[in-house]
């Protein structure tokens, strides 16, 4: 099988249909479902912890370009972005402004 | 007796539809999904994917996190992980497409017609129709999700283009600060989703967890630390929610 081919394998079995799944059975069940049930809430914090997992793997061990930005830079523009949020009227735009300024800042600088 | 609504003639149905996009346009969700989706184009582009592949991973899965689970975890997961990982973060979707399909169903909708407002339901989608759709007649409403929904995923898909465009022609510090768009992003919607507790709890253990449990080289990183972190976030809610009913 070549490998585009293969690609796109993955995106249907691996991405698409575990995503979906939860959409059918949304329609499927209909009503009657609580989103503040306990197994809803469990669920919900384990899929949030993945997703913070996600961008510290990201962050840690970084995909193409990014990786010749120097890891202490890159925690401190993340911190420094997460700061930014909670100083400037909790706005995630600035937030990500602060956190690539510093990214790009300490990439000139210390790389 | 009441009258049933009826289907609304086609061409009101196409205005309303054209309404549902102009909505999506005129929401903040529409510019914060062509960001996120800028710097997820990026990341398939730098681990190799083509565009369309990325096009295509946008209107098939169409939730950001599974997407960028699938697209950065690939080459070092095991797919079986990949695939556990991508289902956990969509379990939303279950309790999100059952509260706002009721919404649109009256006599006479056929379940075929909810198979797209199903497929279409994402967290942005959502927040907005909860919002819209109480606001007009019924038989109009289907329309107007479609609507809403395929504009805000015409802006992912653009979004996702344009980062993975760019990512293959801007020197390495800018897309180096393409690819940091992703955990910035991800990291600024949850703290700001994050109302409770267990949301910002769960997030910052995350963050912590992962990296050690990725350290201790047993596998399976993901899983261990979403179970990990999310379990005690969870417990840590339950003791302070069992507390605060006592003291009551």
């Amino acid at each position: 099988m070549s490998a585009e081919l293969h690609a796109y394998l993955i995106l249907i079995v691996i991405g698409f249909l575990p995503s979906e799944v939860w959409r059918w059975l949304g329609i499927a069940l209909g009503r009657g479902l609580d989103e503040q049930s306990e197994v809803i809430l469990w669920v919900r914090g384990v899929a949030t912890a993945l997703i913070a997992g996600v961008i510290a793997r990201i962050v840690l061990i970084p995909p193409g370009a990014l990786a010749g930005v120097p890891l202490p830079v890159r925690l401190a523009a993340l911190a420094g972005g997460f700061l930014g949020f909670l100083l400037i009227r909790r706005s995630a735009f600035a937030g990500v402004v602060v956190g690539e300024g510093l990214l790009v800042l300490g990439a000139l600088v210390f790389s | 007796m009441s009258v049933e609504p009826a289907d609304p003639p086609a061409h009101v149905a196409f205005q309303v539809f054209l309404d549902g996009i102009v909505a999506a346009i005129r929401s903040v969700f529409f510019y914060v999904l062509i960001g996120n989706y800028v710097g997820l184009g990026a990341l398939a582009h730098e681990v190799g994917f083509s565009f369309w592949w990325m096009a295509l991973s946008t209107f098939l899965i169409w939730a950001a996190p599974a997407q960028v689970i699938l697209v950065s975890t690939l080459s070092t997961a095991a797919l079986f992980e990949v695939a556990l990982a991508v289902t956990l973060s969509s379990v939303r979707f279950l309790p999100m497409v059952a509260a706002i399909l009721p919404t649109m169903r009256r006599a006479g909708v056929r379940q075929r017609d909810l198979i797209l407002p199903m497929h279409l339901t994402a967290i942005s989608v959502w927040v907005e129709g909860m919002r819209l759709l109480p606001l007009m007649p019924v038989e109009r409403r289907i329309a107007f999700y479609n609507g809403l929904g395929i504009g805000l995923m015409s802006g992912a898909v653009i979004g996702g283009a344009v980062g993975f465009v760019l990512a293959a022609k801007l020197p390495p510090l800018l897309s180096a600060a393409l690819l940091f768009f992703t955990p910035m992003a991800i990291l600024m919607s949850s703290a700001r989703n994050s109302r409770t507790l267990l949301d910002g709890l769960a997030f910052a253990l995350g963050l912590v967890v992962g990296p050690v449990v990725a350290a201790q080289k047993i596998g399976l990183d993901l899983m261990w630390t979403g179970l990990i972190a999310g379990t005690i976030a969870y417990l840590v809610h339950r003791l302070r929610e069992a507390r605060r009913k006592r003291a009551s």
